[in-house]
């Protein structure tokens, strides 16, 4: 990993090279050292496999850092996604499971999931778009303004549950977390058709440009004739969006709404897996391939550690040290640097 | 003049009126609200997350910020614990030695942040990871302190009043109000308060905060003050593990868990604008009482949950960042 900065330092190589290095070096690793983890076994036309495994695991994560890497494009941030989380998998467990206690009560879909899924969805969107209505129309900072939702938004949740693990048994709800689509989990054909349709959005049409403006350069863009303010509405309404679908697919996976741990930290990992990918914190340019990249890197880093039978304990200091290592790897200063000191030995 | 005073001190004056309002209906609606034991409670039940947020004022000030607090809080707690009950050290050295290791601790994330032009959040994101990392590695559960030492220290109040020759019930009542958890976030809000207004070290984190390349074209160390002011940070966190210790007789690896968040929301309602260079320390004071009256309010109240005070605390935090947007806007409008 250390040579790799000299053989690139004549010609730009694009930001993206990183973290995929970094995922190869990961799953290179195990394919050398841990017993059977590239195994794939198919039973009863389903892969099963700690590959599939870290795919399907890094589902949400995967989901939410899409939406983080159009917020981040724009210059701002998300800190409450994991809240946003926690709301949706608190509406749709509590519209379908009806529980005394919860409020929710009060509302009867008559136990469709699709009504529930439709609310808890709304209701993330709204969300979203609130945050961007503080960001575009009041001027605040992107990190203050979420930061209100990503405090009250766990307390709301809480509310809905009324502090209580909210548990159903509807087969369709369960289907998003545990169900099988084309031999694959379903959390895979969810992220795919996500990643494809907003790549097509960005890539294909004029919005992706427009994003990248706004980030990159508010006023001018504005003087170009752009609706700033909408375009960044537009993208924390859809990073909300994104955060309660991923916040079903939490809830599905458990069978519960967990108002406490549902979503917990998701904003940090979305946003590294966002600055892994190499899209800068400043805004401007933004790669959703790298976002996904670097959520799987996270994934298999930590499905490593579990699978290397390392402590439980040291997961959180080996993940601080990767991160470390990858944002060196990309600042140019550190790049820079380095180079000079190889050079003066040879 | 006065749209001057009013864009300095707004926002500081506005948290102090909400604050004292606060106090005001509480103490109205529950019965024993305004008693001198709550009054004094609010500042050693808070005191950790007190001095983790004076630590953070700076931080903020200077432009950056600090998610690593809270996991340093837990961090040094559990090592404090492990070195009196596992390792046999006097408590003050395992304080001291922990203090070193967090300013250290600190002073490496300001030294990467500052080196290699790396985002703040990213850096002390990783931080975190590490700081709660280390916690568990050094013990995974949490460990009471037996220490006779620690006793000690919360008797030295009223041990000093009676050597004073007070009365013995006057002692008594020392011993009862005065806390030491709250003598030390006190003196490190002191601190604080004379190192950010009376020193060149807070005039450089103000000019860092408030324009950083203005502040290199003066000639200020801006590496310098950047690295310092994570220092800082590390230490005041890593005092406020060894405040937690103090208050609960115990460490443990878990403790301070998203008290970083707490603690960005008592310098935001301070007053302290998140884009660096414009705050007060004192103002992290009154956001920690605003914190504090709110949760004892809810346990007053015994009716309401939990869950009540995150939603009131993202409440407030809303209404002050709106009130300062307004200030802001329409002072500047008047002025220009």
């Amino acid at each position: 990993m250390s040579k790799t900065p000299v053989t690139s330092s004549r010609a730009p190589v694009p930001r993206i090279v990183w973290p995929i290095i970094a995922l190869a070096l990961v799953l290179g690793f195990n394919l050398l050292f841990t017993h059977g983890f590239c195994q794939i076994e198919v039973r009863d036309g389903r892969l099963y496999g700690s590959l599939i495994d870290i795919i399907d695991r890094a589902g949400p994560v995967m989901l939410v850092s899409i939406g983080m890497t159009l917020v981040i494009a724009t210059a701002g941030i998300d800190l409450s996604v994991g809240a946003v989380m926690a709301i949706a998998g608190a509406v749709a467990a509590g519209l379908v499971a009806q529980p005394d206690y919860s409020v929710l009560s009060n509302f009867d879909v008559g136990g469709s999931f699709v009504i529930a899924a439709v609310a808890a969805l709304l209701i993330s969107a709204i969300a979203g778009a609130g945050n961007g209505t503080l960001v575009a129309i009041c001027g605040v900072q992107p990190i203050v303004a979420t930061l209100i939702l990503m405090v009250a938004g766990r307390g709301v949740a809480q509310l809905l549950t009324s502090g209580q693990i909210i548990t159903f048994e509807n087969e369709s709800f369960a289907y998003l977390g545990n169900g099988f689509l084309l031999a694959l989990p379903v959390t895979v054909s969810i992220v795919l058709v996500v990643f494809i349709i907003v790549s097509l959005l960005t890539r294909k049409t004029a919005l992706g440009l427009f994003v990248e403006a706004v980030g990159g350069n508010p006023v001018a863009s504005r003087h170009a004739g752009l609706r700033s303010g909408a375009v960044k509405i537009a993208v924390y309404t859809v990073c909300g969006l994104l955060a309660g679908l991923a916040g079903l697919i939490a809830a599905a996976d458990i069978k519960a709404a967990d108002a406490n741990n549902a979503g917990l930290y998701i904003e940090l990992d979305a946003i590294l897996a966002v600055v892994i990918g190499g899209t800068a914190l400043t805004g401007g340019r933004f790669s959703l391939a790298g976002s996904i990249i670097g959520a799987l890197l996270i994934q298999a880093l930590t499905t490593t550690i579990l699978s290397r039978g390392v402590p439980v304990e040291y997961t959180l200091v080996v993940k601080g040290a990767v991160v470390i290592a990858v944002c060196l790897l990309q600042a140019e200063r550190f790049r820079s640097m380095f180079l000079h000191v190889v050079r003066r030995r040879t | 003049m006065i749209a001057r005073l009013m864009r300095q001190y707004g926002t500081l004056a506005a948290t102090a009126v909400v604050c004292a309002l606060l106090y005001v209906i509480a103490g109205v609606r529950y019965e024993y609200f305004f008693s001198w034991r709550v009054f004094f409670a609010f500042f050693s039940d808070n005191a950790f997350l007190g001095i983790a947020a004076v630590g953070m004022t700076f931080v903020i000030l200077s432009g950056g910020i600090d998610l690593s607090v809270g996991a340093m809080i837990g961090c040094a707690s559990i090592i404090i614990a492990t070195l009196v009950e596992v390792a046999g050290w006097h408590p003050a050295m395992a304080v001291l030695c922990v203090l070193v290791l967090g300013t250290l601790f600190g002073a490496s994330m300001g030294g990467l942040i500052h080196r290699f032009a790396l985002p703040p959040f990213i850096v002390t994101l990783a931080g975190m990871f590490l700081a709660r990392g280390v916690g568990f590695v050094v013990h995974q559960e949490s460990i009471s302190i037996e220490h006779q030492f620690y006793p000690a220290i919360l008797d030295l109040p009223a041990g000093l009043a009676r050597a004073a020759h007070l009365s013995d019930d006057a002692a008594q009542l020392v011993g009862l109000f005065v806390q030491p958890t709250a003598v030390v976030f006190l003196l490190v809000l002191a601190v604080g308060i004379y190192l950010a207004h009376m020193t060149r070290f807070g005039r450089n984190t103000y000019a860092v905060g408030g324009s950083e390349d203005s502040a290199l074209l003066m000639g200020l160390p801006v590496g310098r003050t950047k690295v310092q002011v994570y220092a800082l940070s590390g230490f005041c966190s890593a005092l406020a593990g060894a405040v937690y210790t103090l208050y609960t007789f115990s460490g443990n690896p878990t403790a301070g868990t998203m008290l970083e968040l707490d603690a960005i929301a008592a310098v935001v309602i301070g007053g302290t604008l998140l884009t660096g260079g414009v705050g007060y320390v004192a103002g992290t004071l009154l956001g920690v009482l605003i914190f504090g009256i709110i949760q004892t309010a809810i346990n007053f109240d015994g009716s309401l949950s939990s869950w009540w005070t995150r939603i009131a605390i993202g409440f407030l935090l809303l209404i002050f960042i709106l009130l300062q947007r307004l200030l802001q806007r329409t002072l500047g409008n008047a002025s220009t």
